[in-house]
């Protein structure tokens, strides 16, 4: 082999690493930056939270990546973070006026209610999209209005405050002095990496994906799987509601708006494809990780957080145009 | 007399490997050229480099004598070069027309696009064609026929003197395949050049006036067709001499496995009824839109029930969900792969173990070790040429696609295959393997119901056919009864 084709051969492997390991080169590159940048970028303390702020985030793009991955998109998880977290809130309040009847209820209560509240959304949206063949993006949009008007309805309008220390530990606790909500999160990544990437299920996502009339022709019923990713990410908005919840020590009926555009963009920064059949969670991981660690990093040189909507806006962008060039190498 | 076109030398690398190391080619005005070769030959590198949509390492391309270059298809289309690809792109909600004159529409005051003008040339052209389509309708309401109609027509609005047609009847029925040589026969009378690639050895022998081999990237040969026999061009394709073309091993029982009676399924297909037997290897032979793929995709429960008996094996059965005809041991290769046989995004083991989910997993937990040995037990079945089964199988050829669907079906142990178009877009050398692996499998006591458009493969492979015509049954013919003239009396 001449020194050429070595050469060739070298520039092929690099240029592969980089279109697949781009974004995480990407993230180790800002975090070298901003550890020389700032001296307080890399105590225990920003990292803790770094990854604290990602984990909300975080848990409604895995959700979400489930969703893309058949093809959909899940635009109403902002709100049914709301609806999940004042529903279950009004279970573990102490106040008189904002809870239900009976309140507070234990916390293993609380909690089993949000997350039946976002699976409840998730399965409405599920069946819409499924077996109704109404569009994704219109089916979450209405969802989105509607579960932030259930919210409104279900609150006055007003804050359910008072939560029971008990329900607080899911936001404010740690275990070894890691915050309960990016214990949470690691769980939910975990559990959703094996699901995609172990289970018959997660073949199924990625079959009706990336061919539903092959997947259906295969026996697979394409139908009941996107039906059941809406499932899931209901499920995880209303585990995001209520960690968001917890950790603010009330639920708001405005809190989570524009959420959703977090979550798909840590999804699409994380190399999953719009067309579906195509991406991990691990990509998502990084995704939501790179957007918390940018965001850390401009607040802590100080940029106004204006700036820091555009900064977003371009990584969006410049993460969609690396994973066209890689489709268009491929 | 001067070549339309003329090619020497052509090479093209991709990452140091050769996709074509010696493109040869020579096209003269009112003939039409056959450009032959297997998958993997280096025909579609060839073409896309003559359209100017991959740059060439080395040699030259001439037009009518004068070397060119072109770096994008519209300068091709400038010289007179143009494609109708295999792949039709058309705008459906828009008129022939405006498909005809997309993105040259004649304007005239303010940029206002005209119309009138632009139906009205677009007539003419159709017409001078002979062409029956109005040039007001709208695309998505003509067959594919039509469509492959408005293609040429367009291409001949660009003035092109050069027409490469890339398996123009792959979509096609007989009788549509027929009105295309009908066109192409008036092109070469206006003295137009035309590149005819296609994997049907019969519509060479038919249109084409010359031939040109490539295999493995290099000019192996060319000639006029009344000089070569179909089998000593097959052995110049395939590189080596061949057996039987249509290898049969297998010979029906009397055993019943599935009857259906008074079957009705989508697009009016009304009360079709038929015994298939073990070992048989039964064809339904029809034009399109007989209704032939509609009975498949109601015995795989794609489509609704809308009445009629099926039994299997002596039992009743409704087969309502493709599951639950996996279940009862049917299979299904349908029409086109890439529609709805492949997850082409997937890699080869992912597409094998498709269908077979269940059985390779333990309480929804995949089995990673029984996914990999299934899948490398169907690559050697089949001999798919693969490096290994995590490549993606949008990078396979379309003789290996087709493989990697058949083992995707055999690994369910089917005992009865639905065969729809099973060699379509497959190279000889592969459609061989796919004919013996049919037979072997009707002669092991399983049982074949294929649906073909080429007559030769019909009465080659069926034992018995069942020829439809406007969605019901308009007679049967026995293999020694089968002739090609009896089969189009009955289909037409």
């Amino acid at each position: 082999m001449t020194a050429k084709t070595h050469r060739q051969d070298f520039k092929a492997i690099a240029a592969d690493y980089g279109q697949r390991y781009g974004i995480l080169i990407a993230l180790a590159l800002v975090c070298v930056a901003l550890s020389v940048a700032s001296e307080f970028f890399l105590t225990q303390r920003n990292i803790i939270n770094v990854l604290r702020q990602a984990s909300i985030n975080g848990i409604l793009a895995i959700g979400m990546t489930f969703v893309i991955l058949t093809r959909g998109i899940d635009l109403s998880v902002g709100s049914v973070v709301a609806l999940a977290g004042v529903v279950s809130a009004s279970f573990a309040t102490t106040s008189a006026t904002a809870g239900i009847a009976g309140a507070p209820y234990g916390f293993y209560i609380a909690l089993s209610i949000g997350i039946l509240v976002g699976m409840a959304a998730g399965w409405v949206n599920g069946v819409l999209v499924a077996y109704f063949n109404v569009p994704a993006f219109v089916t979450t949009l209405g969802m989105l209005s509607a579960a932030r008007g259930l919210t409104l309805l279900y609150t006055g309008g007003r804050p359910v405050p008072s939560l029971t220390p008990d329900y607080r530990y899911v936001g404010t606790g740690d275990v070894f002095g890691i915050p309960m909500p990016i214990i949470l999160f690691a769980v939910v990544f975990i559990a959703a990496f094996l699901v995609l990437s172990s289970t018959r299920f997660g073949r199924h996502v990625y079959a009706a994906g990336g061919n539903p009339h092959a997947a259906r022709v295969s026996g697979i019923n394409v139908k009941r799987v996107r039906m059941m990713v809406y499932v899931i990410s209901g499920a995880l908005a209303g585990l995001a509601g209520m960690i968001l919840a917890a950790r603010t020590g009330s639920a708001l009926p405005q809190a989570g708006i524009a959420y959703e555009l977090d979550a798909i963009a840590a999804v699409v920064i994380g190399g999953t494809s719009l067309s579906g059949g195509v991406g991990q969670v691990t990509g998502t991981l990084i995704g939501a990780l790179l957007i918390s660690v940018v965001n850390n990093g401009l607040d802590l040189m100080g940029v106004e957080s204006y700036y820091q909507q555009v900064i977003k806006g371009m990584l969006i962008v410049a993460a969609v145009m690396l994973d066209q060039a890689r489709h268009r190498h491929a | 007399m001067q070549p339309l076109l003329e090619v020497r030398g052509l090479t093209k690398s991709f990452g140091g490997v050769a996709a074509l190391s010696d493109g040869h080619f020579t096209l003269h005005p009112g003939r039409v050229h056959a450009l032959c070769g297997g998958n993997g030959a280096g025909k579609s590198t060839f073409l896309t480099i003559v359209m100017g949509i991959q740059s060439r390492d080395s040699g030259t391309i001439r037009v009518r004598g004068r070397e060119v270059s072109f770096s994008r298809p519209s300068e091709a289309l400038a010289a007179g070069v143009s494609i109708i690809e295999q792949e039709l792109s058309p705008v459906p909600a828009m008129s022939v027309a405006e498909n005809i004159y997309l993105g040259r529409e004649p304007t005239g005051l303010f940029g206002r696009v005209d119309f009138n003008g632009m139906n009205a040339n677009a007539q003419d052209l159709l017409d001078s064609l002979h062409f029956r389509i109005s040039a007001r309708s709208l695309m998505m309401d003509l067959t594919v026929a039509e469509l492959q109609l408005v293609e040429i027509a367009k291409a001949l609005s660009y003035n092109a003197e050069i027409i490469i047609m890339d398996e123009p009847t792959s979509a096609l029925g007989e009788a549509q395949a027929d009105e295309l040589f009908a066109a192409i026969v008036r092109l070469k009378e206006q003295g137009k050049g035309i590149v005819y690639v296609s994997h049907r050895l019969s519509e060479i022998f038919n249109i084409a006036d010359e031939y040109t081999v490539f295999r493995d990237g290099r000019f192996v040969g060319e000639g006029a067709i009344g000089d070569v026999t179909r089998d000593s061009l097959i052995e110049m394709i395939v590189g080596r001499p061949l057996t039987e073309e249509f290898a049969k091993t297998n010979s029906p029982t009397i055993e019943i496995v599935l009857q259906v009676a008074g079957l009705n399924a989508q697009n009016s297909v009304k009360d079709v009824s038929f015994a298939l037997h073990r070992g048989e290897i039964l064809a339904l032979y029809g034009l399109m839109g007989s209704g032939r793929s509609e009975i498949l995709e109601r015995l795989f429960g794609l489509s609704p029930d809308l009445g009629g008996e099926i039994t299997l094996h002596g039992k009743r059965v409704t087969l309502s969900s493709p599951s639950e005809a996996i279940r009862h041991g049917l299979a299904f290769v349908t029409e086109d792969r890439k529609v709805s046989g492949l997850n082409l995004m997937a890699d080869l083991r992912d597409n094998i173990c498709m269908a077979r989910l269940n059985e390779l997993s333990t309480l929804g937990i995949m089995r990673r070790t029984r996914e990999a040995s299934a899948a490398q037990r169907m690559i050697d079945a089949f001999g798919i040429k693969t490096p290994n089964d995590k490549l993606v199988v949008s990078g396979l050829s379309g003789g290996n696609q087709q493989k990697v669907v058949l083992g995707k079906w055999f690994l369910t142990e089917p005992g009865i295959l639905l065969l729809d178009e099973p060699t379509r877009g497959v190279d000889v050398g592969a459609k061989r393997e796919i004919y013996r692996v049919m037979s072997d499998f009707a002669a092991a006591g399983g049982a074949v119901i294929m649906i073909s458009s080429e007559t030769d493969e019909v009465l080659g492979m069926a034992d018995r056919v069942i020829v439809m015509r406007d969605g019901r049954i308009s007679g049967e013919v026995a293999r020694d009864a089968l002739s090609a003239n009896s089969l189009l009396h009955l289909a037409a």
